[in-house]
């Protein structure tokens, strides 16, 4: 018997693996379908959501123009030195523009975004979990996922897409700094690769990513905090710390991976 | 008086934001808001290879308009469609080719105008049509004999 138990338990083990990643993925969604079909609960709260825009979208402003501005003239550098080889330097604009809005604008911002305000929304919540206030909100009649997790969410599927253009804009602007102040390109072929390589659909690809990471930063990292109680490695402050460490892993995680997704169904 | 300056900051941030999504999506992606300022011409190839969608159409260097749409007909030919500038009128006698700019640069419909007094209405077809230029074909030829 014991030898057959040695043989039965891993298999247990997979099994209870498996059903516990699709019990967390159907509350994951549940808990984004409710938190955002309760942004459209009357009445709305536009002042809740306009303090996250806030703290989600302008205090982020300089964050990510400045990732913008470094990534943009580290593709220009790189972008240069690669083309230069064929001679075809003209195409500079071209290559920088349609890396910036396909891939990096997005998945960068995204992640900054994570790092920045995805975080603090974790421990946010999640210190309001262990404090109790949920629970207070829950004997005033308050819903707690309206109340906190919605407005989150609003200004997050409002603010990372401004910030994905920031991003953009300010990354060939710096690819111009490198590619044309530092090296030499004419500032018109620059510009002008740029105005015929990119059409609508790189653009508005671009924004589908983003609207998709906002929903995923908030979801992961409001579900993190909000269930930090029910956590079985620890309770409390650690809980916490645990909830707020794996929003940020998984957010980004899941940004890469819907990214591929994404990218192989807009394709 | 804090409230306002946050309502201000959140002004501030919505239109920065909303100006770099209007220069992406005007400038660069040439969404066309008011009205559309051009016509519809279609031309028909034996081969497009390496056209794309929003490449340009130009007469002597000079844009006339882009191409909207690359499809096949039941021939097994494909068809483009063009937008050409209002203002500028086609002979229906023009010739419609596919050029490169330059040895790998990118595909473009060079359109040789013509001497004919038939103008070429909207949603007409260009008739006189050169393909794209296929160089390994040309190698091949040359290579294999056959010239």
């Amino acid at each position: 018997m014991v030898r057959l138990s040695a043989l039965i338990n891993p298999l247990t083990a997979l099994g209870r693996g498996t059903i516990f990643i699709v019990i967390e993925m159907g509350r994951i969604a549940i808990f984004f379908l409710r938190s955002f079909a309760l942004i459209f609960y009357r009445p709305f709260q536009l002042n809740k959501i306009m303090q996250q825009i806030y703290f989600i979208g302008a205090k982020s402003v300089f964050v990510i123009s400045l990732t913008g501005a470094f990534t943009g003239m580290v593709l220009g550098l790189q972008g240069y030195y690669t083309l230069v080889k064929f001679g075809s330097t003209g195409f500079l604009g071209a290559a920088v523009a349609l890396t910036l809005i396909r891939e990096l604008g997005p998945v960068l911002t995204a992640i900054m975004v994570t790092g920045r305000a995805g975080s603090a929304m974790a421990a946010e919540v999640g210190i309001m979990r262990i404090s109790e206030e949920i629970d207070a909100l829950e004997t005033m009649d308050i819903n707690p996922i309206r109340f906190l997790v919605s407005p989150k969410l609003a200004a997050a599927l409002i603010s990372v897409p401004l910030l994905t253009a920031l991003f953009d804009v300010v990354g060939i602007l710096g690819g111009y700094l490198t590619g044309s102040v530092l090296l030499g390109i004419s500032p018109g072929a620059y510009f002008t690769r740029i105005e015929t390589s990119v059409i609508l659909d790189d653009v508005t690809g671009g924004f589908i990513k983003s609207v998709v990471f906002a929903a995923v930063i908030v979801t992961i990292c409001c579900f993190q905090g909000y269930f930090t109680h029910t956590r079985t490695e620890g309770f409390g402050a650690k809980g916490v710390s645990i909830s707020t460490t794996s929003a940020v892993v998984i957010s980004c995680v899941l940004i890469l991976i819907t990214d591929y997704v994404l990218t192989s169904f807009l394709l | 008086m804090k409230k306002t300056s946050i309502e201000t900051y959140v002004g501030i941030f919505v239109l920065l934001g909303l100006v770099c999504v209007g220069y992406l999506t005007i400038k660069l992606g040439k969404m066309e808001l008011i009205g559309d300022n051009n016509y519809p011409v279609y031309a028909r190839f034996q081969s497009v290879s390496g056209l794309k969608q929003g490449s340009h159409v130009e007469i002597a260097g000079v844009k006339i308009g882009t191409i909207d749409s690359i499809s096949l007909d039941k021939d097994k030919k494909a068809v483009v469609k063009m937008k050409i500038n209002k203002g500028l009128v086609l002979t229906d006698d023009v010739i419609a080719s596919v050029k490169t700019s330059g040895i790998i640069g990118d595909k473009f419909i060079k359109i040789s105008p013509g001497g004919s007094d038939t103008l070429l209405n909207p949603g007409e077809t260009i008739t006189d049509t050169v393909s794209a230029l296929d160089l390994e074909e040309l190698v091949s030829k040359f290579v294999f004999g056959g010239v």
